[in-house]
């Protein structure tokens, strides 16, 4: 890998998008194209975090997430130990201080959270001697999601410099649109926000996005068309009136992605519900880049690991 | 007991707006005399204070404090609340009934009047719930409960909701002249909200409340006082709109009145920063445009005083997520200090500071004290409004220490707190020779 050549990244943690310059950034994504690579060898393995313990800490159930992690830590060598926490069994909050203090404790050099409240991994950074890598707390940041996304467009579009890039759907409770957001408009994308006004956060014009209430119109001249999930407990009512409504007005489907560029790439975070924000022929059709997200995940989270190695101990 | 002569004084009494040097006589626990200019006829073996030329000013009177006794001991007692306010030159504080049990009933208003009496430094005067059990449901009696000791009526930390038990309360407490306060959130509004709705909580990723949770049930109260003609407090107002919602009432002739804290004059919810949640707060921190119109309405008498909304909450409570830790914030010791900030700030004079943290609340409550007349009782604080000093929440009275002002620059203290003629606090500092 890249770890001689690429510039020091200069950070304790990976807290958040916010705060990255645009050199650390792409610094990281380009130790992440070595990952790629070295990802589809046989040998698949290096020793750069040899020793090493890193400890995957979850306080919310996550599948794709937390075994990326899980497979990046061990592509570098590290011992990874996988901590599931249900949040419901346990006082939550005093779980999260005690558990800091605990795994502390136990001398980890690595720990990646995640946490259902938002701030949760920056009051477990402050707790902690090690580094710590945010895998999304609440609806604020999901940073490894946004540079996977980055990456991903990257290797198909050449570049992000310039690109229009479309977030749909359930912005509001979005770690994963906040980080990117902050990200692409780092790397020079336009960003346009789509989604029913009652799922979009107070102020998001702010964010320096252009705000679509209307789906087919925020698609239009778009690059790359990327998908929100929305939560079941959201769909009855309570947020929008129901699924059948949503998909109607806001679900990806061939008609209006046809609104946005012909060669418009579609992208998910993932899990899919199919048939709610996205149609099953788009998300498995010739456009989608959803299962190559995946494989950008593993890639994405080794730079991470990697490059907050150099901050350890004898790193 | 012997007499107290306070000389050499900057004498400023809010409740008349007069300021000049001069020097005030206490005698068995009241003020004997006041003199403008001239020091009165001190009487022979005469107890002195030189006050050093500092201003000495009517006590502070908190009308909000959240204490913990009975039922939460291990976040604040009555004496550690009572060691608080008196180090931070309040002499009267009303204590909340949100307890356990709750302050519904005579008796346990009885209990913390001896309690209070039996182990705290300053004055202590009990709010009575409005409804049973803080249920918002029942009215509690009214009547009794005044007469038990009770000097005003609210259901603290919550708002009373249902718009015809609250018809009902103002109704029945306009027949014995009691004072409502009401905690003006809607909390179907407020829901998950956890700070102030706008761009920083959507950067946050945190659910915000909107203003109008404020705005919708101050407007409602204001409607239901037209109707029954009850005296109504907002306990705590916090936006702009509030501010000419309140100023329209008053200027209707309403009997209506509002609060502020202090920390929605100081802070706004850019101190929130990285998630402090010393700073998560009911009303929440708001935009620095409303803490603008809330100083403007303290300006322009919109706004009547000033509370500290002193609420101790331990580690367990606020060591945590922001979005699930405790509402509230320490305040009664730090209230006159965090004031002065306006003071230095140039936003309001000390005088308009002091009517609304003392004259003010007294004249609500329809006590005696905050003022300088003789006959009232001798509850005075010396103030040195220029002392400068770095606030450390270790050396903080109360039980908690969940300040949003540690490690903060402070300007002013207390210097010096009577109750009653006696020295309930004074600092370390060789100018206040005894």
């Amino acid at each position: 890998m890249t770890a001689q050549t690429a510039p020091a990244f200069p950070h304790r943690h990976l807290l958040g998008i916010e705060g990255l310059s645009r050199p650390d950034i792409e610094s990281l994504l380009e130790r992440a194209d070595a990952a790629v690579a070295l990802s589809r060898q046989v040998e698949k393995k290096r020793t750069t975090l040899r020793g090493r313990t890193q400890i995957n800490l979850f306080f919310e159930p996550s599948t794709r997430t937390q075994s990326s992690f899980e497979l990046a830590g061990k592509r570098l060598g590290a011992d990874v130990m996988n901590m599931s926490v249900a949040s419901s069994s346990v006082k939550k909050g005093e779980t999260l201080i005690d558990t800091a203090a605990t795994l502390n404790a136990m001398r980890p050099d690595i720990i990646v959270v995640r946490h259902h409240a938002a701030g949760a991994v920056h009051l477990l950074a402050r707790k902690v001697d090690c580094a710590v890598v945010n895998a999304g707390d609440g609806a604020h940041e999901h940073p490894t999601q946004a540079l996977l996304d980055a990456l991903t467009i990257r290797r198909n579009k050449g570049g992000i410099e310039g690109l229009t890039v479309a977030i749909c759907g359930d912005v509001l409770h979005s770690r994963v649109a906040r980080s990117n957001i902050i990200l692409l408009q780092a790397l020079g994308a336009r960003v346009r926000v789509i989604g029913p006004s009652t799922l979009l956060p107070t102020g998001i014009e702010r964010f320096g996005v252009e705000v679509f209430t209307n789906m087919r119109e925020g698609l239009k001249g778009c690059d790359i068309v990327m998908m929100l999930r929305l939560q079941r407990e959201r769909m009855n009512g309570s947020f929008v009136p129901s699924v059948k409504e949503y998909f109607r007005y806001y679900g990806l489907d061939g008609d209006k992605l046809a609104l946005a560029k012909p060669d418009a790439l579609v992208m998910h975070p993932g899990p899919m519900n199919r048939g709610v924000e996205i149609a099953s022929d788009i998300a498995d059709g010739a456009q989608s880049l959803i299962r190559e997200q995946v494989e950008m995940g593993v890639a994405v989270r080794m730079a991470v690991l990697e490059a907050l190695a150099t901050h350890l101990p004898n790193g | 007991m012997s007499a107290l002569l306070l000389s050499n004084a900057q004498l400023l009494d809010p409740a008349t707006g007069r300021e000049g040097p001069g020097a005030v006589l206490v005698r068995d626990g009241r003020i004997a005399d006041v003199a403008f200019g001239a020091a009165p006829g001190a009487p022979e073996n005469c107890e002195r204070i030189d006050c050093g030329g500092l201003t000495l000013s009517p006590g502070l009177i908190d009308l909000r404090a959240f204490v913990g006794e009975p039922g939460a001991e291990h976040r604040e007692t009555l004496a550690s609340a009572s060691a608080a306010a008196a180090a931070g030159g309040v002499t009267t504080l009303v204590c909340m009934p949100d307890t356990n049990p709750v302050i519904d009933g005579p008796a346990i208003v009885d209990f913390v009047l001896r309690r209070a009496r039996d182990t705290a430094s300053v004055n202590v005067l009990p709010a009575a719930a409005i409804t049973k059990g803080l249920a918002g449901r029942e009215m509690t009696e009214f009547g009794l409960l005044a007469e038990a000791g009770a000097v005003a009526f609210t259901d603290g930390l919550k708002a009373v909701t249902n718009a015809q038990v609250m018809r009902r309360a103002l109704t029945y407490a306009r027949d014995f002249g009691a004072l409502l306060m009401q905690h003006v959130e809607e909390p179907d509004l407020v829901a998950e909200g956890v700070m102030n709705e706008g761009e920083m909580a959507s950067r946050l990723g945190l659910i915000g409340i909107p203003r109008e949770a404020e705005t919708i049930m101050l407007e409602r109260d204001i409607r239901l006082v037209r109707l029954t003609g009850g005296r109504y407090h907002a306990a705590m107002i916090s936006t702009a709109d509030s501010v000419e919602i309140v100023r329209r009432a008053k200027e209707a002739g309403l009997p209506v009145t509002c609060g502020v804290s202090v920390n929605n004059l100081v802070l706004n919810e850019g101190d929130i920063g990285h998630y402090r949640t010393f700073c998560k707060l009911s009303p929440p921190l708001r935009r620095e445009d409303d803490r603008q119109a809330v100083i403007a309405a303290l300006n322009e008498g919109v706004i009547d005083v000033i509370v500290s909304d002193h609420n101790p909450q331990d580690v367990e409570t606020k060591r945590l997520p922001f979005a699930e830790a405790a509402d509230g914030a320490l305040g009664i010791e730090t209230l006159l200090g965090a004031s002065l900030r306006l003071l230095h700030t140039g936003d309001v004079t000390l005088t308009t500071l002091l009517k609304a943290l003392s004259a003010n609340p007294a004249k609500l409550l329809g006590r005696e004290a905050g003022r300088l007349t003789a006959g009232a009782p001798a509850d005075l604080v010396l103030i040195d409004p220029d002392l400068p000093y770095v606030l450390d929440k270790r050396q903080l009275k109360s039980r908690s220490k969940n300040s949003p002002f540690d490690e903060a620059r402070l300007q002013g203290a207390a210097v010096l707190t009577l109750v009653e003629g006696r020295v309930v606090h004074r600092s370390d500092l060789s100018a206040i020779a005894a």
